[in-house]
């Protein structure tokens, strides 16, 4: 990639993700939150198409855009109250002072390394990443698997009113 | 090319907005959004590092999809257990759920 352009690119996005982060954190309306984290999480797919990770792109657009996002409007809206109260801890500004000393160590060890970049790296192969998952990453992909399963039957457990649980009882 | 620090710090400011979610917010499902910053940051970090420093690019992808994959698992169940914290305490605030505190 050559010119100006993947550069205004990197800046504009990394505005838009910045601010919608931000956003997540500032705003006290738990449905204006979900629409920033919304934007944030399509900032982080415009970065991956920029990284040349298209594939990455588009399951961050499906998975986290279409499937979280309604996951967290669900649970915001099945919890009515939810909505009113949402401040701050009264821990925040040990959160806060965490996060900032968090931030710093983070900025000082980057800017610490040496960064041996390669200088051309091509673009990631969907095949490639397929054969990659089912060969050499087959046992991680298979206990992903596994998890997702568990995690399904778990939260369906948990979700049961309980006079579902009755019904059940008695049948 | 944009050089490799600017996603870096790009990720880690992601990153620690993520960590002070988690940290100050009092309900649950915001608690849950820090998590998911905290994620995605991750996986911008493990693809950055993929494009800028692995000629073969796979492994960085790799961990970014079993990233991906958690974070579904982990907030379906996060989820299922705010909604049954609402329902047996009538609250979705984590400082309210505090009835393990000795």
């Amino acid at each position: 990639m050559d010119g100006s352009g993947p550069v205004v690119a990197f800046w504009l996005l990394a505005a838009v993700t910045l601010v919608a982060a931000g956003g997540v954190l500032v705003s006290r309306n738990l449905l204006h939150a979900v629409l920033f984290l919304i934007l944030a999480f399509i900032g982080v797919a415009g970065h991956f198409v920029l990284l040349s990770a298209e594939f990455l792109a588009m399951a961050q657009v499906i998975i986290y855009v279409g499937a979280i996002s309604v996951l967290l409007l669900f649970a915001i809206l099945l919890t009515p109250r939810a909505g009113r109260d949402n401040g701050e801890t009264k821990a925040f500004p040990v959160g806060a002072l965490l996060a900032v000393a968090l931030a710093a160590v983070f900025l000082f060890v980057i800017n610490d390394t040496n960064w041996k970049t390669v200088s051309e790296s091509p673009a990631l192969a969907p095949e490639a990443l397929g054969e990659a998952l089912l060969t050499s990453w087959v046992l991680p992909f298979e206990i992903a698997s596994v998890l997702l399963t568990a995690a399904l039957v778990g939260s369906i457990m948990l979700a049961r009113t309980a006079e579902e649980e009755a019904e059940d009882a008695l049948a | 090319m944009v050089p490799l620090e600017n996603y870096l710090v790009l990720s880690a400011i992601i990153f620690s907005l993520g960590v002070y979610g988690v940290l100050a917010r009092r309900n649950a499902v915001l608690v849950l959004m820090g998590v998911e910053l905290m994620l995605n940051a991750v996986s911008l970090n493990f693809i950055a590092f993929s494009a800028y420093l692995d000629p073969d690019r796979i492994i960085g992808a790799v961990f970014a999809v079993f990233i991906i994959t958690v974070a579904a698992a982990e907030v379906g169940l996060a989820l299922a257990i705010v909604i049954r914290l609402y329902r047996n305490r009538s609250t979705s605030n984590v400082d309210e759920a505090a009835s393990l505190k000795w």
